[in-house]
């Protein structure tokens, strides 16, 4: 039996965005993956007694080189911040194409450490910076150089040495355009050199703790524990910035949602499951428990989230224990018609990600066409007639049509761009100046105000007539005719309602990265954790595809 | 050295912030983007445009014709260049196009040549005595290297150009049967056993 991909007017709800989770079409594991027959070299470790300076590492296959090249640097407690108007950090990083010279390192310790305001070249790839959790840090530190493993009750609370507050990649500040880069097959994956970048920070924070606890103890310091080492990853705090982003780039979000929701569609296709194929299945399914009992959060709304998620676990995890049996057609189907009608979204799309883990052949083909060439989809067909247009609008947008933007709740908020920090924010358009300079992304209700001019047009008008009288809903146009060739590209939300809750939005792009443990420090900013538990570099060659489980 | 996605995004904001639409601004945008990737001055004349912009008197040419002329004033080179290229299909028909002092006219040229690509055919483009070829969006062959800012085009004629070989038939001829000195001359018996052989087609 044929089963549908999934409704985009169910999948692009933001509250169904914002329960996604990691699973094997993620970006870091889709990034292991690829690079872990590539070898791993530290290059360069020159830092000082107190873990300053400069150190380089590299992936290396044949002829294709990438460096990271990373520079630490004493930082004042008081100037420690991880908010996007920080100007120093404990240590910064770009990742070079090929081997970096002595020149290209010269240059880049003048620009590199000051991030937004330094001045990048074609060679560099991706720029980021990260803080230390002091608190881990210095006992991490202290323990070492005493000759003891630190107290793993604290790691396990905290996640990571160090925490990201922001990756930068395509262009930004004069680093590398993606058209220099995009035909490398092994960054065909969305977001590859971003993952290269983090999963070497990581390694960093290993060998400058190791580094620091052996100078101040050279006698009696130990290194810390491979095992612990895998236990953590790095963090990453992450504001509205990324909120834009799926907005913006509406076929490179098709092609992530699409990879999952034709996995899902295969899964459920599938007419018999092995027996290892459900173990597995299971076995993923309650080892991951553990990553749900240790999401520490002082968020009400997470907390409200976790306590469903792992209400519905325990309840599916009985049901599958005692009641379901593999043995039917297509149990993957039966499994998820019962997990609509029992689950919360949460749980749902937990269990959806679970379900790609024992089919390897069905998730890896897909994460190639996950990337996107916006650039072909940027033209309007203007031949197109008005009736066309309406039709899709009509089919595509539903439920946005159903939304009455006259009423005050509907319209509360809009998107801009702070001056001082160049960052997308979000404020109320009643209570806060700016509204006149609005970013384009109150997709829902220029849609709206489409369809009602298309209404007053005549049917057989072309595009090109219409926009030539239209010009202020050009953007809107464009999308439209996008959504009707790619049916995940567009939201099908209010981003600009009282109910946006923006988060959701950073949830979805966190999920898609392989983000564990999201953490809302409020609606509009979170800290996650990237790689804990991942392989550390000399374990690549053959490592378990289900670490994240383990 | 700016990249393009800095060139894209600064074009974008700076444009919108002069009045245009926010589609109309991601139009410029990719073009100045283009034009830069082609080494042409695009930022110059942007720049220079968006300054200038509220003190000249721009004509919005909203439907393209085979003769867009409009005495004692200048065409808007964003507004004529985009309907221009919605316009594309429309236009494709007429041997020549011909305006009459179209602004800052560097700015009109990535959408002729975007318009290329959308028809599948070479466009030639005449900015005064500048002549640019515009090759499917692909590239640009040009008289015109400067790095200049040009304020005015006074005549402007596009001529899309049929596709057409650019060599005769019997220059193709000879280059086919060099050719065909690669090809292997087969027996009866490899004939025999060729794809479909030994079948009937009437089946």
């Amino acid at each position: 039996m044929n089963i549908s991909l999934r409704d985009p007017n169910v999948v692009m709800k933001l509250s169904r965005l914002g329960s996604f989770h990691q699973s094997r079409l993620s970006f870091l594991r889709s990034f292991l993956k690829e690079f872990k027959d590539w070898d791993y070299k530290r290059d360069l470790f020159e830092l000082n007694e107190n873990g300053y300076g400069t150190a380089v590492f590299s992936f290396k296959k044949k002829d294709r080189v990438y460096s990271l090249i990373c520079f630490a640097n004493e930082l004042d407690e008081n100037e420690r911040s991880d908010r996007v108007i920080a100007t120093k950090w404990d240590t910064a990083f770009t990742l070079f194409d090929g081997v970096p010279t002595k020149l290209d390192i010269d240059r880049l310790k003048n620009e590199v450490p000051k991030q937004e305001i330094g001045r990048l070249s074609f060679k560099e790839l991706t720029l980021s910076r990260a803080n230390k959790s002091v608190r881990v840090f210095n006992h991490v530190v202290e323990s070492l150089s005493n000759g003891v493993q630190p107290d793993k009750e604290l790691l396990a609370k905290v996640g990571y040495l160090y925490r990201t507050t922001a990756v930068y990649g395509s262009g930004k500040f004069g680093l590398a355009d993606r058209f220099r880069i995009k035909n490398r097959e092994e960054i065909y994956g969305p977001f590859r050199l971003e993952m290269m970048l983090v999963y070497l920070v990581r390694q960093f924070t290993f060998d400058q703790v190791n580094h620091v606890a052996k100078n101040r103890n050279p006698k009696k310091a130990v290194n810390l524990d491979p095992e612990i080492c895998k236990s953590l990853g790095i963090g990453n705090s992450t504001g509205l910035g990324m909120a834009p982003f799926i907005v913006n780039h509406p076929t490179l979000l098709n092609n992530w949602i699409y990879a999952r929701e034709v996995s899902l569609k295969k899964i459920r296709e599938i007419k018999n499951v092995t027996i290892s194929e459900s173990n597995l299945f299971k076995d993923c399914l309650k080892k991951s428990i553990k990553n749900i009992t240790s999401w520490n959060t002082k968020s009400e709304y997470q907390i409200k989230k976790i306590k469903s998620l792992l209400k519905d676990l325990d309840q599916f995890i009985l049901f599958l224990d005692s009641e379901f049996d593999f043995n039917q057609e297509q149990p993957f189907n039966k499994l998820y018609e019962h997990l609509e009608e029992k689950c919360e979204e949460e749980c749902v799309e937990y269990v959806v990600s679970m379900m790609m883990e024992p089919y390897d052949n069905i998730v890896s083909p897909l994460i190639k066409k996950m990337s996107s060439e916006e650039d072909k989809y940027f033209n309007i067909p203007t031949e197109r007639t008005v009736f066309e247009l309406k039709t899709i609008i009509e089919n595509k947008y539903s439920e946005i049509l159903k939304i009455d933007f006259s009423k005050k709740e509907n319209n509360l908020n809009f998107w801009f761009i702070s001056k001082n920090k160049e960052e997308p924010r979000l404020a109320n358009r009643f209570d806060e100046n700016g509204s006149d300079l609005e970013q384009p992304l109150a997709i829902a209700r220029d849609i709206k105000k489409l369809y009602e001019m298309l209404s007053m047009s005549k049917d057989s008008s072309t595009i090109a007539i219409f926009l030539s009288n239209n010009s202020d809903l050009r953007h809107v146009v464009r999308r439209a005719f996008i959504v009707e060739k790619f049916p995940y590209s567009e939201i099908q939300d209010n981003t600009i309602g009282k109910e946006i809750v923006p988060i959701d939005m950073l949830r979805l792009k966190l999920s898609f990265f392989g983000a564990l443990k999201f953490d809302p420090r409020s609606d509009k900013w979170l800290r996650i954790c990237m790689f804990q538990g991942a392989p550390l570099p000399e374990q690549l060659k053959n490592y378990d595809e289900h670490w994240v489980y383990n | 050295m700016k990249s393009l996605s800095e060139i894209d995004t600064v074009s974008k904001r700076s444009s919108r912030a002069a009045g245009y639409s926010w589609g109309i601004a991601e139009e410029i945008g990719k073009n100045i983007r283009l034009l830069e990737m082609f080494s042409l001055p695009g930022i110059k004349n942007l720049n220079d445009f968006l300054n200038k912009k509220k003190k000249i008197k721009l004509e919005n040419l909203n439907l393209i014709t085979e003769d867009n002329n409009m005495d004692n004033s200048q065409f808007c080179p964003v507004i004529a260049g985009v309907n221009f290229l919605d316009q594309i299909k429309s236009l494709e028909a007429l041997s020549e196009i011909k305006f009459k002092n179209i602004a800052y006219p560097i700015l009109f040229l990535p959408f002729v040549s975007r318009a290329s690509e959308v028809v599948g055919k070479r466009i030639f483009l005449r900015l005064d005595e500048n002549d640019f070829l515009l090759n499917f969006n692909n590239n640009i062959i040009s008289n015109f290297s400067q790095k200049k800012i040009i304020k005015i085009a006074e005549n402007v004629s596009i001529k899309i150009l049929a596709n057409e070989d650019s060599f005769n038939d019997d220059e193709w001829k000879e280059l086919y049967k060099l050719s065909e000195e690669t090809f292997v001359e087969e027996n009866e018996s490899l004939k025999q056993s060729g794809a479909g052989a030994g079948l009937t087609d009437n089946d």
